[in-house]
């Protein structure tokens, strides 16, 4: 599958549903279904890395000043992060619908 | 014309497997399947066929095994009965939705309970939904000829196929059997090649989540691959008619050019329902048999076309859908005709269960009761046949 959301033909897909590009699940939205999203406190933060190794997804990326961005696209909001974060500089907060 | 030679049916089955050069066999055993691979293993271990044999541990891993095989672009084999189809249940969707031409032969049993190592259709039945292929052998030449024809198919079309015969009644019977002949064979089935496989040059992912937003669409191509299928099985039977001059269709007739009642079967319970239908031609009774060889896809036309004049269907199944509107045969030939302009009155008799006899004269009394049918509707929309009461 090579479109965002899945939405395509059936004459498109290859014969059994084969996913002939590997790694193409980085180019689906798989983080639309989070109830809470993490948001960082750069004040806080003390650029440790915690939450980019322990992010399941992984949904972290450092930046160019060092700090570790989540990209909401990928992100599941399971909170990991905020929980691992040995100065609390990450927060949950409740998604708006 | 190869030379005709007295084998049991499931020697000749297995030898027929080695002929097509099978890479991977994986089985568990289970009567009436037995003879099947065990011969396969005796082959493997006498070094008479270069494959790889897994004795697993179970039918469930029977068919993982083949479809981790069959992804990986191996030849696959594998052959079951009852309620290790049954145990195979959870992978069977899996072959064919993954587009694998894997070939298993199901010696056909009853479903327990109660126990029952004899022959009926209930086994196989269970699993006519899942777009595999499904052939029905009458006797031990057909049956041979069919595991040729299924590889052919499978590996044109991409899908599983199974290879249907009545366990003991063709699976142990001592037949005079051709073989084709090893050249042949070779001819008819070249080496495997599969456009996608797993291959770590070459990586894809095989059973990635379907969300709703693709399922259905994986779907419509699964269905619309299995009805695709109709022109390459009928082809590779034309194929096969070439090199071994033995000729094979989705519907067999028989005898029913002005048949006014026909009776509509599958396996080898067919043979003995034409010497009914000998007998009762010689009366001047018209009657016809209709056998279907061919059961997924199923054979619409073929099937529509071979009606001809019928007044009245006797289906004869050997299986039974618990308080359905008929047995699986049916059910599937009311709706075909529902579908049609013609509609012969359909009476279906559930007969043979776990291997209890159905003689020449029980088919008298079927061809004669549906007769009495056509100026009389039936108060029952199915019967199982010769219950004591």
């Amino acid at each position: 599958m090579t479109k965002d959301q899945g939405l395509m033909s059936w004459k498109e897909l290859a014969p059994g549903m084969y996913i002939l590009e590997p790694g193409n699940s980085a180019k689906f939205k798989t983080g639309d279904w989070r109830s809470h999203r993490p948001v960082l406190d750069k004040e806080k933060c003390i650029k440790c890395g915690q939450c980019y190794l322990l992010c399941p997804e992984p949904a972290y990326e450092p930046n160019e000043e060092g700090y570790y961005i989540c990209n909401l696209y990928y992100c599941k909001g399971c909170g990991i992060c905020a929980a691992i974060c040995p100065k609390g500089a990450i927060t949950m907060v409740l998604e708006e619908a | 014309m190869g030379k005709r030679v007295a084998k049991e049916v499931s020697i000749a089955v297995a030898d027929a497997v080695g002929q097509c050069r099978v890479d991977v066999i994986s089985a568990y055993p289970i009567t009436p399947q037995t003879h099947i691979v065990e011969h396969l293993a005796e082959l493997v271990n006498n070094g008479e066929l270069d494959a790889e044999y897994i004795p697993v541990e179970s039918e469930h891993a029977a068919m993982s095994a083949c479809i981790g095989a069959a992804a990986a672009g191996a030849r696959t084999f594998t052959s079951t009965s009852a309620q290790g189809l049954l145990f195979m249940y959870e992978t069977l969707s899996i072959a064919s939705a993954f587009r694998l031409p894997i070939v298993m032969v199901i010696a056909n049993r009853s479903i327990s309970a109660p126990i029952s190592i004899w022959n009926d259709l209930s086994d196989v039945m269970t699993t006519r939904d899942f777009g595999w292929i499904q052939t029905f052998a009458e006797n031990g030449q057909e049956a041979v000829d069919l595991v040729y024809h299924a590889y052919r198919v499978a590996e044109k079309c991409l899908l599983p196929v199974a290879v249907n015969l009545d366990g003991f009644i063709v699976t142990h019977v001592v037949e005079p059997i051709e073989m084709l002949e090893q050249e042949l064979v070779d001819k008819y089935l070249p080496p495997l090649k599969m456009k996608y496989k797993l291959d770590p040059k070459k990586p894809i992912t095989m059973g990635a989540i379907g969300v709703p937003e693709v399922y259905t669409e994986a779907k419509k191509a699964l269905d619309e691959a299995v009805k695709a299928t109709y022109k390459v099985v009928v082809q590779a039977w034309k194929e096969f008619e070439k090199i071994s001059g033995r000729r094979y269709q989705p519907v067999e007739t028989y005898r029913m050019d002005d048949a006014e009642v026909a009776m509509v079967i599958m396996g080898s319970l067919a043979e003995t329902a034409c010497n009914a239908v000998d007998e009762l031609r010689a009366k001047g009774k018209k009657v016809g048999l209709i056998r279907f060889r061919l059961w997924r896809p199923f054979p619409m036309q073929d099937f529509l076309k071979a009606l001809r004049k019928v007044k009245a269907l006797c289906v004869v199944d050997r299986a039974v859908s618990h308080a359905s509107t008929g047995g699986p045969v049916g059910i599937e030939v009311r709706s075909a005709l529902y579908q049609s302009n013609k509609r012969p009155r359909v009476v279906n008799f559930i007969a043979g269960l776990a291997g209890r006899d159905v003689t020449k004269d029980d088919f008298i009394e079927l061809f004669e009761r549906t007769f009495e049918a056509i100026s009389k509707k039936p108060k029952f929309s199915y019967e199982i046949y010769g219950v004591k009461e």
